[in-house]
């Protein structure tokens, strides 16, 4: 008899697989109008769009706070309809709006959090430990929550939102309102999150945050994903760009550049708008000819907000 | 589902809860402590005196029991209500909506610590009612498991009232409207015997008639009502209100937009 050989195909399944999603509250708000889109597993994702676009709606499908219309949506594979406790167990998230017991301790606050996903309270100290030690909370950890600055209590939901080290956290606004020393440190933590393998998706006002952290963005608007695409093909579509350079030597006037139009902000400060397909270097070559040094070179805007601008309010990309 | 996720989430309810009753036991546990002490003083000691004998019973031994179920049923009742609502007002429900724990393990864990809340501060009462008066139990386990299971129906009917309750005016209509007047009407300070003939039939809709009664008898050995008829109707409610909050919690009424 012939030995029977088994394959097993290793299908890798998306972190977030949304399909058809609608969502009309009962007030006769469609805020949802058929989306879809997928987030590959240790993406680290972007959902943008003005308030009100319907970002935090999806969310709240995606983590059970809100019940969808119409549409599925699979996390890890787990579909919300049929597989709810598992599809629950892949998701951390740190909503919008504050939503912690602000009398109760930080310590408590995380822990609780890691039992109610079946993680024993001493593994959960253990773990708090650690989170609460990187999101320099730990020296806190028996202030009750109410007591804690913005940013603190930004970093506890994010504390809180790992506690069970889910596949897939969900961020929504996380720096609203906190200042850029700790916005740029929620950064760097949310990227090594993110490179030790965990997927993230994140909305922001902070398009500069989007920019700097987001490998894909999608962009919704009046319940419609009206972009999706990876940062890099996003920006290239950017159709003009301008830049501020810095000069080293004062000059009174704004050079004429042979096809590129420039504008003098002061006499160390030129803005220069350049199209796509214009390249730095023959601009390099421009400026040298007419005896003009750089020293350094900025984006007038965020590229991202650029475009964002162009897609959401129907405003022309880079109009300055 | 997973037992074992189920049976952590279970605990971490309850140890929340026990945590947040000690934690504000000034307002938790002396509060009955002391109505209860004013009660015995003045409807068991000053009034009752001139009272004499109830069913065959001192007017104090006769309504201590069921002034330590009312103290029991009533802070049951205000903890689940309190804490669930406080939960949905501060929004920090969400933990627990999002996490991969089942509804019914939610409403459980809040219903356990209703009971502890109420069972501690009828345990208070208890030590309060034994300063005034006598009082041996006659059948242990009569007394404990109504006591308890009177004390699951007002967690469990605190955890729909929560479930509706949009603002802090609606957590004390009930207590304020239906709650209080059913206590005072239930045979906390009476035999039902003493009313006229309709006013009797029209008690024994009441079901904290059953619960007073059934824990007295557990106590004394004396009741108005059958004993198997009270544990079949607060069986009854026990499971018609878990079901009722299950569905509730299901359908996302409360908790989900």
């Amino acid at each position: 008899m012939l030995p029977i050989v088994t394959y097993t195909i290793r299908v890798e399944m998306q972190a977030l697989s949304i399909k058809n999603l609608t969502k009309t509250y009962a007030n006769g708000v469609e805020a949802l109008k058929g989306i879809d889109f997928t987030v590959e597993p240790g993406d680290f994702y972007a959902l943008l769009g003005p308030n009100g676009a319907g970002k935090t709606t999806a969310i709240g499908i995606v983590t059970s706070l809100v019940s969808k219309s119409g549409g599925k949506v699979e996390i890890f594979g787990h579909d919300i309809d049929t597989d709810l406790e598992a599809a629950k167990s892949c998701i951390g998230l740190v909503p919008q709006e504050l939503n912690m017991n602000l009398f109760d301790t930080v310590l408590n606050i995380v822990v609780n959090q890691a039992g109610y996903y079946g993680i024993e309270r001493r593994v959960a100290m253990q773990r708090a430990k650690i989170y609460l030690g990187e999101l320099r909370l730990w020296d806190r950890r028996n202030d009750v929550a109410r007591n804690l600055s913005g940013g603190m209590k930004r970093r506890l939901m994010i504390a809180r939102a790992l506690i069970h080290e889910p596949k897939l956290l969900i961020l929504d606004e996380p720096t609203a309102g906190v200042d850029i020393e700790i916005r740029r440190s929620m950064w760097n933590f949310l990227k090594q999150t993110n490179e030790a393998g965990t997927t993230i998706i994140l909305t922001t006002h902070y398009l500069e945050e989007a920019e700097s952290l987001c490998r894909h963005v999608a962009i919704i608007d009046e319940g419609r994903i009206i972009e999706d695409a990876s940062m890099s093909a996003i920006l290239r579509k950017l159709q003009r760009e301008i830049f501020v350079l810095s000069l080293r030597d004062p000059i009174h006037a704004a050079p004429d550049l042979k096809g590129l139009e420039t504008t003098l902000r002061d006499e160390f400060e030129l803005e220069v708008a350049m199209s796509a397909g214009d390249d730095l270097n023959s601009l390099f070559d421009k400026l040298s000819d007419v005896g003009i040094t750089v020293l350094s070179l900025r984006n007038k805007t965020n590229r991202l907000e650029e475009l964002f601008m162009g897609l959401v309010a129907g405003k022309p990309a880079a109009s300055a | 589902m997973n037992l074992r996720t189920n049976w952590v989430g279970f605990k971490t309810i309850v140890r929340k809860e026990v945590i947040r009753v000690v934690r504000i036991w000034v307002q938790t546990i002396v509060p009955p402590a002391i109505t209860m002490t004013l009660y015995f003083i003045i409807f068991g000691n000053l009034i009752g005196r001139r009272i004499g004998l109830m069913d065959g019973f001192q007017y104090m031994q006769y309504i201590a029991p069921g002034l330590i179920m009312m103290s029991v049923i009533t802070n049951s009742y205000g903890n689940v209500v309190s804490s669930f609502f406080g939960a949905k007002f501060g929004k920090h429900v969400e933990e627990m909506v999002i996490s991969p724990m089942s509804n019914a393990t939610i409403i459980m864990g809040h219903v356990a610590g209703g009971v502890i809340r109420g069972l501690m501060v009828g345990s208070v009462v208890t030590v309060i009612a034994l300063t005034f008066t006598d009082l041996s139990v006659h059948h242990p386990l009569i007394t404990f498991s109504m006591v308890v299971l009177a004390s699951m129906v007002f967690a469990l009917l605190g955890f729909v009232n929560a479930v509706f309750a949009k603002k802090f005016d609606d957590i004390s209509i009930i207590p304020t409207f239906i709650l209080t007047p059913l206590t005072y009407l239930g045979g906390v300070f009476y035999s039902i015997s003493l009313l006229p003939e309709f006013w009797q039939k029209v008690s024994l809709g009441n079901p904290i008639l059953y619960m007073v009664n059934a824990f007295r008898y557990g106590i004394l050995g004396t009741s108005d009502i059958s004993i198997g008829y009270a544990y079949l109707i607060v069986g009854f409610f026990v499971a018609g209100l878990f079901t009722l909050n299950l569905v509730l919690l299901n359908r996302g009424i409360g908790i989900r937009e």
